[in-house]
């Protein structure tokens, strides 16, 4: 048998059970996009740049009362650790899609009918994660580029290690026996759940627990993203 | 080498009257400027109306977007610090023209949508089944004025305008289109002071396209970049007088005596 994971709600890397990994969240990071944002959720890091709103190809997809969302999730293939085949697959096409759904609730779309906003999310180091850590980049590039939008959607995972509700999974805890992993994003100003993702088999009891958890880790996390986009602008100040 | 141009007038900026005349929306406020992003909770009180950038909910009103936020009244608004064009009606705008059609010419004045210029909205009078490229060619730049939008973003502009002109030779810039207001100045001093500075002919787009004329064209180009950048510094009139000076002074002996005549 071996040794535990977690010791007297003292997770590996020395977390407590409610404690979100160390968060760095740096606005404007890609000169060329209109906006971007890079994120660290402890050894997950992320990069999202955001285009447009500009004109939509193929124009058959252009709908005349809101903009679209064209999402788009890459791990680039020295994310994992066996080399990941570069360009798409099925899990990145159901991220993006469900990371479109994420966001577009937030947006205000009918401002810019016609027309299509791009976003895309790298995975440079893939620690678990990488989905929350994504959105929540995406929210920040987003803020960043100047799109209205209701607030900023913050994104955590919590779930469950050996009997442990905790917030935050690395992959090491994921990969437990009995994990399992349940991704939220939410807008944090008002606690609106936008996405909520688990596979496995939990109790209500359980999953109750977990969101809010998530919840408490999104306003924290909303707070950082605020944070460093008004960083962006007293750099430049200073 | 003669220099021509001695003085150029602050009226000849092609500017909507309407954004000069607001008092904050550029300027050296002496205040510290509140940057807030979109969520942001700016006022909790029902006697507010958010303005543009905001939004209400309940009885709090949150900003839309990332910004900085005023208060004037009883309207609590926010300028963003980035974003697109978003094109309105009567806007001076600095545009392109990228097609030739029967009766009208493709314009891009920035932003996600086209523009259409027909040949009822132009100044010349055009020949029934006349060629078109005669008074409009592909390529060419012309500052025009926004004369429809519609709510599916179907935009008319025109050049029966007084200030709509065909821009010939002279370089293109382009800032942020939030930014234009702050490029003015109050009563136009900011662009006022890079123009006698330069002395190059500048012309300023809503739509954040700038048209630089003169034979310091890169030098008014620097400064005009700098004014996008520091847009959140206070004392910014100052400072970009401060670095034309500088980069005037780098300039090769000869043209300097051109420029400070």
């Amino acid at each position: 048998m071996s040794e535990k994971l977690i010791n007297k709600g003292i997770r590996p890397d020395g977390r407590k059970l409610d404690e979100i990994r160390p968060l760095k969240i740096k606005a404007g990071v890609v000169d060329r996009a209109d906006g971007s944002a890079y994120v660290e959720f402890g050894t997950t890091k992320v990069i999202s740049a955001v285009y447009g709103p500009k004109k939509v190809h193929p124009r058959h997809m252009e709908n005349s009362k809101k903009a679209i969302l064209k999402v788009r999730y890459n791990m680039i293939p020295f994310s994992v650790y066996d080399r990941k085949r570069p360009g798409y697959d099925k899990r990145s096409v159901e991220i993006a899609k469900v990371v479109s759904e994420a966001l577009e609730n937030v947006i205000f779309l009918e401002e810019f009918p016609k027309s299509a906003i791009d976003i895309d999310m790298e995975i440079i180091q893939a620690d678990a994660g990488t989905r929350v850590a994504a959105i929540t980049a995406a929210s920040v590039a987003l803020a960043d580029a100047g799109i209205p939008m209701r607030g900023l959607i913050s994104s955590v995972a919590a779930g469950r290690v050996e009997g442990n509700i905790v917030l935050d999974l690395t992959k090491e805890e994921e990969d437990a026996s009995d994990a399992i992993d349940l991704p939220v994003a939410m807008l944090a100003r008002t606690g609106e759940i936008t996405l909520l993702q688990m596979d496995g088999d939990a109790s209500v009891d359980e999953i109750e627990k977990i969101v809010r958890m998530t919840e408490k880790g999104c306003k924290d996390i909303e707070k950082i993203q605020g944070k460093a986009l008004i960083e962006k602008y007293n750099a430049n100040t200073a | 080498m003669t220099h021509s141009i001695t003085k150029t007038k602050v009226e000849d900026t092609a500017v909507n009257p309407k954004t000069v005349a607001e008092p904050k929306a550029a300027g050296e406020e002496k205040e510290a400027m509140k940057i807030v992003y979109p969520g942001f909770e700016l006022v909790d009180s029902m006697d507010v109306l958010p303005g543009a950038g905001a939004f209400r909910e309940g009885s709090k009103v949150f900003s839309k977007i990332l910004g900085i936020a005023k208060t004037r009244g009883s309207v609590v608004s926010v300028t963003p610090l980035s974003g697109v064009y978003n094109p309105q009606v009567r806007d001076y705008v600095v545009g392109e023209v990228t097609d030739v059609g029967f009766s009208n010419w493709s314009v891009d004045i920035g932003g996600p949508y086209d523009s259409v210029m027909s040949t009822n909205d132009v100044r010349e009078f055009v020949e029934r089944n006349g060629d078109l490229t005669k008074y409009y060619a592909i390529g060419d730049i012309i500052m025009c004025v926004v004369t429809g939008v519609t709510p599916t973003k179907f935009i008319n502009v025109g050049t029966k305008d007084p200030k709509a002109r065909k821009l010939i030779g002279g370089l293109l810039t382009q800032i942020t289109p939030s930014k234009v207001p702050r490029l003015i100045g109050k009563q136009g001093s900011m662009i006022g002071m890079i123009k006698d500075k330069t002395k190059c002919f500048i012309t300023v787009g809503q739509n954040g396209r700038i048209w630089i004329k003169g034979d310091f064209e890169t030098v008014a180009s620097k400064a005009i970049k700098k004014v996008d950048e520091w847009s959140t510094q206070s004392g910014l009139t100052d400072k970009i007088e401060a670095l034309l000076d500088k980069e005037i002074k780098n300039l090769p002996k000869k043209s300097q005596g051109d420029i400070n005549e």
